[in-house]
């Protein structure tokens, strides 16, 4: 009986919660998708502002999209050969080297576009162009690819992967694409799951670093917020969750399958 | 130690075991410091040497003051009760969020019953949402049209809302924080030891001194953890504030104001290197904290 | 110490959530002060009928659980009474060795000097004095299970459970544990139930055992019973090593001789069957023309007190013959085997009917 109320309590506790969490998200949905707020659902329901949204800010989204790939191609270039290396350091280098690494994110991405600003925002081309968001970007998101793809490393026991395959006559060539690179796939997925999300969502560095010319989503979304009625505001955040919701689900699909290895 | 072998003859004579055991190591930090430079040179390039000249421009005097930004912020009580704000004001958050999150997250880890993993999903897809979005949310609850606003209306006659204040950025923030310590809380107890618990249980301990004496102990680095994770975040929430209303004073506002409004550079970076290293200081303890205790239990 | 209880299970199964049964109806008495051993295979039920023991698990509808004459089906784990140690150990990180070991008497609310006293008492029975202040992960593998033995016998609980306490340690450490929790049954005198998977540690510990397949009792009896006697294949193969010797035919004579590859075999009670068992200790090397059966040395397995030869009598698998170690067969050599009609066994043919055995009905 006691076990029973108890478990009731809690239920009702993690509801409620819940509700917090889901409430607002579903009447910015709603309100995206009704003819008028004010009036409410009895106005009826419409695309015509979810139309709008696109006539007025397509193009931040194709950025956002194009810069999340670009972001994506860089941190797996530059991200996966650096968690190699951190995994063959020495402890307390490979510690150090990380938490370098990790600056970007621990420090407010408000402080990371100050200081690129300063320094390089007189090199107008370069500044004007969405390369100077791209590069925000990077910075943000290369811990997370190092992070996923060297802890799979890790778990992998790829040193004595890499032993054994020596042992065998691999040269470091073919041990690197033979034997490391099939070994940590599951992590560069989690990885890039993780750095496209992160990317198209990023505000803070990129509002800072942003230009008329190159707005991204967020930018947008701040900026139809600040500026437009409630309802585009709305039926511009549901266009936002149906791109970054499947790549959550996504991000915990790759988990779990990243789990069952171990 | 094979390696030796494959040294040029001329050497071997030289070989001592010094030698032998160097050959190989050196080749391989080598590989691992190659595999290191591209990331090391955006890095320093892109971040390293830009921030750096952040540290010292926040040391050039302040134009209303005349000394140092630095100084101006520890002397100036306005910039100090913005960073009392900010600083009480995420602490709150943390605290808060914990306690929610945890009570929820312990309970969601260790019950099974239908409909769990919808629950799971509405608690933990806001993960994913920028601040912008969280402010708008927010907006959505207790702006003018809010939720609150509407209820209080129909009920009272009169519109109640606290999205553009304090309040509201405390909402916004929890809002962040609550899916971020519930993912923490239930891994931790998923990698809590079961039968730690059913030890306890077979020495005769109710459901109370179960939780008090083992669970709250075995999962109390991941709710440090993830508390200070929650502090740095609300501490350099940018987002969620502009969306709020730039009035607010806090230390991310600020920061914006003096850059954007002010053109005065030298307190703009000063305020962000102190913001810097209160959150990253913040993230260490929290990266400490869930890489010494954790999982150490067998 | 608290006077010893039986435990009783009536008709106790598990059946787990997907439909798996962990456990077939069980029925089981364990005597007051005895030690009974489960062992089988992972997965064969064993700690799924420790845990209906302690109360960690219920049985499925119909099955009951009894301490004496008392029914504690419906007692959580921390209202049974006893005392348990966990494979893993399962101490409390955030405790010091005497705060473990302190932990169940301080929920039973004893008087501190009561702690104290027991504390220093127990601490002397597994021999951890001066260790009390020491932090968990500052112990090895055999001091935290010690730590885990004097927790558990601190409350003096009416039943000492014991889930594979010795299989997380290397074989010395295990031996001399083994030794240790022997000696500290029959000094407590509880009850006890002790899982494990280690023949050599069910032998050493039980008053009797009880071998486990699939989710039931395949033989319940004495260390001797189970090794001489074994009720089937399975546990004659689980327990120790066993040869099977295929029976070709059988003889019209009234010697009743039973063919086998290599020889033949005088075993009248043995009559019908078409396996005949034999342990390998129990075969003796004997000049060819005294032999039984004959074959060809293939291979010789130095075990330091014995050795093994694997023989080849033209069977499916080579005969195992335990051998004395200092004498050498080099591969090839012709040798002569004796097995006398005493050793010889099969599971359907109770060799001489000794004592009724204490089936479970299973």
């Amino acid at each position: 009986m006691k076990s029973r109320l108890r478990f009731t309590l809690q239920l009702s506790f993690t509801l409620l919660v819940c509700l917090f969490m889901i409430v607002p998200v579903a009447m910015s949905v709603m309100a995206g998708l009704t003819e008028n707020y004010f009036v409410g659902l009895e106005s009826g329901l419409t695309l015509r502002w979810v139309n709008e949204v696109w006539q007025l800010y397509a193009d931040t989204i194709w950025l956002s999209i194009k810069l999340a790939l670009a972001c994506l191609l860089i941190t797996i270039l530059i991200g996966v050969p650096a968690a190699y290396g951190l995994l063959r350091s020495r402890r307390r280098w490979a510690n150090a080297i990380e938490e370098l690494l990790l600056l970007p994110v621990a420090v407010p991405g408000l402080a990371t576009a100050l200081a690129l600003l300063l320094a390089y925002g007189s090199y107008r081309e370069f500044r004007g162009s969405w390369l100077f968001i791209l590069v925000g970007h990077v910075l943000f998101t290369l811990p997370f690819m190092v992070r996923a793809v060297l802890s799979v490393m890790q778990t992998a026991k790829l040193p004595q992967l890499e032993e054994a395959a020596a042992s065998l006559g691999a040269s470091f060539r073919q041990r690197f694409f033979g034997v490391v690179i099939p070994n940590c796939m599951s992590g560069i997925l989690a990885g890039a799951l993780m750095v496209v999300t992160l990317s198209i969502g990023e505000f803070n560095i990129t509002w800072m670093l942003h230009t008329p010319l190159t707005k991204t989503l967020p930018v947008g979304l701040a900026d139809s917020y600040a500026s437009m009625r409630l309802e585009i505001g709305s039926a511009y955040t549901l266009i936002f969750l149906v791109m970054v919701v499947p790549l959550l689900v996504a991000i915990q699909w790759a988990g779990r399958l990243t789990e069952q290895r171990r | 130690m094979t390696a030796a072998s494959r040294q040029p003859s001329g050497a071997a004579s030289y070989v001592n075991t010094h030698q032998i055991m160097v050959g190989p190591v050196r080749r391989k930090s080598l590989i691992a410091l190659f595999a290191l430079l591209p990331a090391l040179v955006v890095f320093c390039a892109f971040w390293l040497l830009p921030f750096s000249r952040l540290i010292m421009m926040g040391a050039e005097a302040d134009p209303s003051s005349g000394i140092s930004a630095y100084l101006t912020i520890l002397t100036h009580r306005q910039y100090l009760i913005s960073l009392a704000t900010t600083v009480g004001l995420s602490l709150v958050v943390s605290l808060v969020a914990v306690a929610i999150a945890g009570v929820a997250g312990f309970f969601l880890a260790r019950q099974r019953f239908f409909g769990k993993s919808i629950l799971v999903a509405i608690l933990t897809f806001p993960l994913a949402f920028p601040g912008v979005v969280v402010g708008f949310l927010v907006i959505m609850l207790g702006g003018r049209q809010g939720a609150l606003a509407q209820t209080s209306l129909w009920l009272f006659g009169e519109r109640w809302m606290f999205a553009y204040s304090l309040a509201g950025l405390f909402i916004g923030y929890l809002y962040f924080s609550i899916p971020r310590v519930i993912t923490t809380v239930m891994a931790a107890c998923d990698n809590l030891d079961q039968s730690l618990e059913e030890a306890a249980r077979s020495l005769g301990a109710n459901t109370w001194q179960v939780i008090k004496d083992v669970i709250v102990p075995g999962i109390a680095p991941a709710l440090l953890s993830t508390g200070a994770i929650c502090f740095a975040t609300s501490m350099g929430a940018f987002g969620t504030a502009f969306t709020l209303g730039t009035r607010l004073s806090i230390l991310p506002l600020n920061i914006y104001g003096e850059f954007t409004n002010y053109a005065n550079f030298a307190m703009a970076a000063a305020l962000s290197v102190v913001l810097g290293v209160i959150t990253w200081m913040a993230l260490s303890l929290a990266r400490r904290l869930a890489g010494g205790n954790l999982g150490a239990s067998v | 110490m608290s006077s010893s209880v039986s435990i009783t299970l009536n008709q106790c199964s598990r059946t787990f959530a997907g439909g798996n049964t962990a456990l077939q109806p069980l029925d089981l008495q364990v005597h007051a002060g005895e030690t009974l051993v489960l062992l089988g295979p992972s997965g064969c039920g064993k700690t799924t009928t420790l845990r209906i023991i302690s109360g960690l698990e219920s049985p499925d509808k119909g099955g009951q659980v009894q301490f004496g004459e008392r029914d504690v089906t419906a007692l959580p784990i921390e209202k049974r009474d006893v005392g348990m140690v966990f494979q893993n150990y399962a101490l409390f990180p955030n405790m010091s060795v005497a705060d473990n070991i302190a932990y169940g008497l301080k929920i039973q609310r004893l008087p501190r000097a009561e702690i104290a006293h027991r504390l220093d008492e127990v601490m002397r029975m597994v021999d951890l004095q001066g260790l009390g202040e020491r932090r968990i992960d500052a112990l090895s593998g055999g001091q935290k299970q010690r730590v885990a033995l004097a927790r558990a016998i601190a409350v003096r609980p009416k039943v000492l459970l014991f889930d594979e306490p010795l299989a997380a340690l290397d074989a010395k450490l295990r031996d001399r544990l083994r030794i240790e929790i022997g000696q500290l049954l029959r000094e407590l005198g509880t009850t006890a139930v002790y899982v494990t998977h280690d023949q050599d540690e069910a032998m050493a510990l039980g008053d009797r055992i009880a071998v486990m397949q699939a989710g039931r009792i395949a033989q319940l009896g004495s260390p001797q019973e189970i090794y001489h006697q074994p009720a089937n294949a399975f546990v004659a193969d689980f327990i120790g090593a066993v040869n099977c010797l295929d029976v070709i035919s059988t003889r019209a004579n009234a010697n009743g001789g039973l063919v086998v590859h290599g020889g033949e075999l005088r075993a009248s009670h043995l009559r019908g069957v078409s396996t005949v068992y034999c342990r390998p200790e129990d075969i003796q090397v004997v000049s060819v023309d005294q032999a039984d059966v004959t074959g060809k040395v293939v291979q010789s397995i130095f075990l330091g007190q014995t050795q093994r030869l694997m023989v080849d009598t033209g069977g499916a698998s080579p005969l195992q013959v335990e051998a004395p170690s200092r004498q050498r067969w080099p591969n090839g050599t012709a040798i002569g085997l004796a097995l006398p009609s005493s050793v010889l066994f099969h599971p359907d043919k109770p060799t001489p009917p000794v004592n009724a055995k204490e089936m479970a009905n299973g």
